[in-house]
């Protein structure tokens, strides 16, 4: 048996387990709209405005759009831990990160509901 | 014992940029990895925003979106950037299903885990020239 100190929060787990829900998530949106895009090819305007007017698109847009904040931030956080041993450097980096992601969601609502 | 001579082989001690990319041989699935963290970090910046500003503009109006579509996706330089996104988002996508199975213990067997790389790769090419095709 490995004698193991466990200490902490398990942030590790949750951010885990997270990503991975998250990847379902966004897996199930991107088959869906792959559909309705390639099965209503070639895309006019008319049809492409009215997809994202129904409000189950926007929502599942939305849905995607946070999924892909967390998973995206769990994973450059991963990148930066691996690769960048200066500390403020890293931390920097991570703000830059956070800020980034944080726009594109905000974008994304702005795009949506405009 | 064995320590003795081991201990005198040169091997590389940390991960430093030349052992990673002269002295370290990396097997199939190990590229499979590696290609999903830079696929990953690659959707993140600056393809996701490229694609919000190109969603934006195709919406925004007709005209924005008959400017995308008749004029910006017709330029060599975006169709060779959507490219490098279709594989981008094919490879995350397949490898991201593999590294799931993986997770849940499936073809976690060298022989399988080897197989399942392969099939990632193609599948993930494949993809990026059927949907290449359609953009060309």
């Amino acid at each position: 048996m490995v004698n193991r100190l466990v200490v902490g929060a398990h942030y590790g787990m949750r951010d885990w387990l997270a990503q991975r829900i998250t990847a379902a998530i966004m897996a199930v949106y991107t088959v869906i709209v792959a559909a309705i895009v390639l099965m209503n090819a070639p895309l006019k305007y008319v049809g492409w405005q009215a997809l994202f007017a129904q409000g189950w698109m926007r929502v599942a847009t939305l849905l995607f759009a946070v999924s892909l904040a967390w998973h995206a931030w769990v994973g450059v956080r991963d990148i930066l831990m691996d690769y960048i041993k200066q500390d403020g450097l890293r931390l920097a980096l991570q703000v830059m990160t956070l800020l980034l992601i944080g726009a594109y969601v905000g974008w994304t609502i702005q795009i949506l509901w405009r | 014992m064995s320590t003795a001579s081991s201990a005198k082989k040169l091997r590389p001690k940390y991960l430093t940029l030349p052992a990673i990319l002269f002295e370290i041989r990396l097997p199939l699935p190990g590229w499979i990895s590696i290609l999903h963290r830079v696929s990953g970090a690659l959707l993140v910046f600056p393809l996701a925003a490229w694609l919000l500003y190109l969603l934006d503009a195709s919406l925004a109006s007709e005209a924005g979106f008959e400017r995308i579509r008749a004029h910006y996706l017709q330029m060599v330089s975006v169709k060779i950037g959507l490219l490098v996104f279709i594989w981008a988002y094919c490879h995350h996508f397949c490898a991201g299903i593999r590294f799931l199975l993986l997770d849940l213990n499936k073809g976690i067997e060298l022989r399988q885990a080897r197989i399942s790389s392969v099939i990632v790769l193609i599948v993930s090419l494949a993809l990026t020239v059927v949907f290449g095709a359609r953009l060309w």
